[in-house]
């Protein structure tokens, strides 16, 4: 059981956390044909863009309101407006998404009320499909703008089926937290169309953001789940939501039709897949395939290779709070020790992670804790490298953003598979690090600066570091 | 001091700036800058371009006064290098949250400025004011004022909250952040008759570096670089140089004129891209010094340096002008870049198609005539979509651009080369165009593209198979059509000996039969394999007794 503490700083240094809206354009992302749209200025979107575009590698739609200070005195019912109109006549969108900013929250304009007027000055747009989600700068992190967004497009979006309706039993929504990549739910899709089901992402930044080449040149997303694909997702069997930040979408997908779900926190990890797979092998009443028996088997062998190296090892992570779950509680059941966790905001599954105390903080912070307690393994996103070069500890890189190495987008950690592959990963940064840094020498156990006397030699007083 | 306003709309009167000098009271009243448009923006905000300016100043800490945003999701993005301190790469912000926006953000900020003076101890702090303390109303000024005073070190106001303007508005605050609260607050250890200033060169991917050996070697003091690879001490002394040179052409104007005004350093508007503007430029430092003083032998030193650097740049480039004879390449880029460029590449033996002037000024647009003739294909304004199409269809062999359009492309599989300030390779002076030549050649000859641009090979197998697939089935249907009743017949049973399915149906029915054993006796069926088929036929066909005449003759 963890305690969830907050620093006294003012001053936040290295930030861990990135900002709500781009959360919400993220998600947004996931839909074919969509125009995320950032009512603020137009930095808000500059600074999101290129993070995007930083990490994927990949062209990204977003767009801004374009906010001057004089529209932040008057209102920005006129910028909403015309970013929309433009939008709508140039990019040829399926859907505008919309979040907040700082600016425009401080300010409170009233979007939901701008978007009703526009649909009465606009007959075109009347129909036309436009969700707006309020994600304030100043308030909670980038996970609950994902979070927020998905369970408003539910909301907006999704079709309450009709009175006796009939259900399609083989048909799964699957609502993924913004902690899967792109190559996570593409193995998702496989492991639910194995056991014959089909399933609907929400969002699917598989068909977006997976670096595909598409035929023509879009403007907007390339490629996500279809504004009537989302429709349908009320005529589904169930949902399964990943991650804790999904439960509100969960909750009112439920609400609104009907469909019952099951949250899954993790999928990293042997248990929490058997639980998945179980599930699965359940509502499909299909047997578990062949494939899965042995991909297991291949994850249990991993597992029993890499003890050896990650067992023990003092952890120090920071990352959003789904991640940090998913990812200190797989390495805690390895073995390793959570020593150092940060994360950004707060989530009820902080309490559970396998450590004393949970920091709501900085990079700054978790670098001072790595440093006191003598940490031997860093995790966080490429904005740790700092860290890690001064901590001169292995950095193994998880969660968003990812700039400094290519394949971000189809780095895998869902799954059988993918738990193995991120244990193995992990195992060889740590032998690596033993190979390169922590050579044995004469001198490595010697206790005393003084030779001591042949046949005299003593192993007791080794630190553990110098064992590293 | 001036308000936030007033400083902008004195900029907009700037009388350096060549563009403003030729528009009417009412023109420049407007601003430099076209209202930009909502839904079709992408630039950066004025925060974003003060941020640029100044963050390469390496003993600084930066912080930003506001919600998390501004730092969080921008922090520690840009390539500029640092010969020592780290401090700049740090990300420091208030992180504003509900609380501080209700009862206001200065006392945060206040703490904010002692923590990372007790905790890291910078030579300065820059507090970079953001849209949100803006709207309420945190003064920043006299936060710092406050904070200098007590805690007895620099902490510069730096007053360009994103919504003002974009980017290059931005650039040009910051500058107005440094002419009022920092140049020439301090004195220099000693001064040289060589010293200049470079105004406006942010060290990207460490390329002042391929210049400064050059100025080194000619006894060229860099006494203040603003803001590569700068130091606090030496932007604060640099009023003492004998020179500058203003190298991103437009970014800074207002820094090099006011200092000109202030303190008579002269400048020039050069650059260090391409290797006749490297020349250019160090002709022009190497004037205004002995203008200003030094011995005239800087001059013939000078000249000496030019011709043996552009014998050897002009010697490495020759060997791959019979490799890009007929290449054709496409410049999207901006400002000076736009035909500093162009020179380097038209000596390589590449043919500019096109180059784009959408940031250029009057001036650059004549430079690009001179060297691309009058009929010189300027792009004012290019949509991705446009650019994509003129690249899909091969109008061009390689893009050289920003980051922003680089995946257009990339995605119609065309070598494109990064040539601004995400780049990670150093272009500067005559080193850097060399290094660009050779990287154009990397991009253009790599054996890639050709297996990319391949139609793939199992599409057209799959689809030979598929209409092959479809001739046979429609043979077949047309036969049934035919005669559904000659097909059915013709199937074989018995695959050993051939015998059809008609044949064994004849038999059974004329004889009656009504054991494998009979079928065999009277047809060529051997009734091994095909035992189970035969026994499937006897099941289905009804029992008749055989026909009298038969039965007779039997």
């Amino acid at each position: 059981m963890a305690i969830v503490t907050t620093p006294k700083k003012a001053c936040a240094v290295n930030p861990l956390k990135m900002s709500q809206p781009i959360g919400g354009a993220f998600a947004f992302m996931g839909l074919r044909g969509a125009m995320p749209l950032l009512h603020g200025s137009q930095g808000c979107t500059s600074f999101g863009l290129t993070l995007f575009v930083r990490h994927f590698k990949e062209a990204v739609p977003l767009q801004t309101t374009a906010m001057s200070e004089v529209a932040t005195v008057l209102g920005g019912y006129d910028n909403v407006e015309q970013a929309i109109l433009n939008i709508y006549n140039r990019a040829k969108p399926e859907i505008i998404g919309i979040c907040s900013t700082g600016v425009t929250e401080t300010n409170g304009d009233d979007v939901d009320g701008y978007i009703k007027l526009i649909r009465e000055q606009h007959p075109q747009l009347a129909k036309f499909p436009l969700v707006f989600v309020s994600t304030p700068d100043f308030k909670d992190a980038f996970q609950d703008g994902w979070g927020k967004t998905v369970a408003c497009m539910v909301e907006v979006l999704v079709e309450a089926p009709a009175v006796g309706a009939e259900r399609d039993p083989a048909r799964v929504n699957v609502l993924p937290g913004c902690h899967l990549t792109p190559g996570d739910l593409d193995e998702l899709r496989t492991i639910l169309e194995d056991f014959g089901l089909k399933p609907s992402f929400l969002p699917d930044l598989a068909g977006s953001l997976d670096g595909h080449i598409p035929d023509e040149f879009t403007p907007t997303t390339i490629g996500g789940i279809g504004v009537d694909e989302v429709a349908g997702m009320g005529r589904s069997s169930w949902t399964i939501a990943i991650g804790a930040q999904m439960r509100r979408a969960a909750e009112a997908m439920q609400a609104k039709s009907g469909v019952p779900f099951r949250l899954f926190e993790r999928l990293c990890g042997l248990i929490p897949n058997d639980e998945f797979i179980a599930f699965l092998s359940d509502i499909s009443g299909r047997p578990v395939p062949a494939k899965y028996r042995r991909q297991r088997g291949q994850l249990s062998d991993a597992m029993l290779d890499a003890h050896f190296h990650v067992g023990g090892r003092k952890l120090a992570i920071g990352a959003e709070p789904d991640l940090l779950f998913d990812l200190s509680s797989m390495l805690h059941e390895m073995g390793a020790q959570v020593t150092a966790a940060v994360t950004t905001t707060q989530s009820p599954v902080l309490e559970r992670i396998g450590t004393k105390e949970v920091l709501i903080g900085d990079l700054e912070d978790l670098e001072e804790l790595a440093r006191t307690r003598n940490c031997d393994l860093l995790i966080t996103h490429s904005h740790g490298r700092q860290a890690a070069a001064r901590l001169k500890i292995p950095f193994y890189r998880a969660g968003f953003p990812m700039f400094d190495r290519i394949g971000a987008g189809h780095q895998l950690s869902v799954g059988y598979r993918g738990t193995r592959d991120v244990i193995f990963n992990i195992a060889n940064l740590v032998i690596a690090d033993r190979e390169e840094n922590h050579q044995p020498t004469p001198d490595c156990w010697r206790t005393s600066r003084r030779p001591l006397k042949p046949g005299r030699r003593s192993f007791i007083d080794a630190t553990e570091g110098s064992i590293a | 001091m001036s308000s936030l306003s007033a400083t902008i709309q004195e900029m907009f009167n700037e009388p350096g700036c060549a563009k403003n000098a030729n528009k009417s009271d009412a023109e420049r009243k407007k601003g430099c800058t076209k209202q930009l448009q909502p839904g079709g923006a992408a630039g950066g905000c004025a925060f974003d371009g003060a941020k640029i300016a100044l963050q390469p100043f390496t003993d600084v800490a930066h912080l930003v006064h506001g919600p998390i945003a501004c730092e969080g999701n921008s922090w520690d993005n840009r390539g500029a290098a640092s010969s020592g301190a780290s401090i700049w790469r740090t990300g420091f912000t208030t992180d504003m949250n509900e609380t501080d926006i209700v009862f206001g953000g200065e006392k945060r900020l206040y703490k904010a400025i002692k923590e990372i003076i007790n905790k890291y101890s910078p030579s300065a702090i820059f507090v970079y004011q953001t849209c949100v303390p803006a709207m309420i109303g945190d003064d920043i000024n006299a936060v710092c004022k406050a904070a200098s005073q007590k805690l007895g070190k620099p902490v510069i106001p730096v007053n360009s909250p994103g919504f003002v303007g974009p980017k290059n508005l931005g650039n040009k605050l910051a500058g107005e952040a440094l002419l009022e609260h920092v140049i020439g607050t301090q004195e220099p250890d000693y001064t040289t008759p060589y010293d200049i200033n470079l105004i406006g060169e942010y060290n990207l991917s460490g390329e002042l570096w391929q210049v400064k050996p050059l100025l080194d070697e000619l006894g060229i003091r860099i006494l203040s670089c603003i803001s590569g690879d700068g130091k606090y001490r030496e932007v604060a002394s640099s009023h003492r140089a004998r020179a500058a040179m203003m190298v991103c052409s437009k970014a800074m104007i207002n820094v090099a004129r006011k200092m000109e005004e202030r303190y008579g350093i002269p400048f020039f508007e050069g650059s260090f891209y391409g290797i006749q503007d490297s020349s250019d430029s160090l002709r022009q430092i190497a004037r205004l010094l002995v203008e200003r003083g030094a011995p005239s032998e800087l001059i013939e030193r000078t000249e000496a340096v030019i011709a043996r650097e552009e014998a050897r740049a002009w010697a490495a480039i020759e060997r791959y002008k019979p490799r890009f004879a007929g290449k054709r390449a496409l410049l999207i880029t901006g400002g000076v870049k736009s035909w500093s460029v162009v020179a380097a590449l038209q000596e390589a033996g590449l043919e500019l198609v096109g180059t784009s002037i959408k940031k250029s000024t009057k001036q650059d647009k004549e430079r690009i005539k001179e060297l691309m003739g009058q009929d010189a294909h300027m792009i004012e304004d290019m949509t991705p979509r446009e650019i994509y199409k003129m690249l899909k269809d091969a109008k061009a062999d390689i893009m050289l651009s920003g980051g922003k359009s680089q995946f257009v492309a990339l995605k119609a599989a065309m070598p494109w080369l990064d040539i601004n300030q995400e780049r990670c390779h150093a272009y500067m002076g005559y080193v850097g165009m060399v290094k660009l030549v050779e990287e154009i050649d990397k991009a253009l000859f790599n054996p890639m593209w050709e297996q990319l641009r391949r139609p793939v090979p199992w599409e057209e197998v799959a689809k030979n198979r598929q209409t092959k697939g479809m001739a046979q089935m429609d043979t077949q249907a047309a036969e049934v059509a035919a005669d559904p009743e000659t097909t059915r017949r013709a199937k074989k049973v018995c695959f050993c000996k051939e015998v059809d399915l008609g044949t064994i149906e004849d038999a059974i029915r004329s004889h009656g039969l009504t054991s494998v054993e009979a079928v065999r006796q009277h047809t060529n069926a051997f009734g091994g394999c095909c035992k189970r088929r035969i026994e499937d036929i006897l099941a289905t066909m009804p029992v008749s007794s055989p026909p009298a005449m038969l039965q007779a003759a039997e």
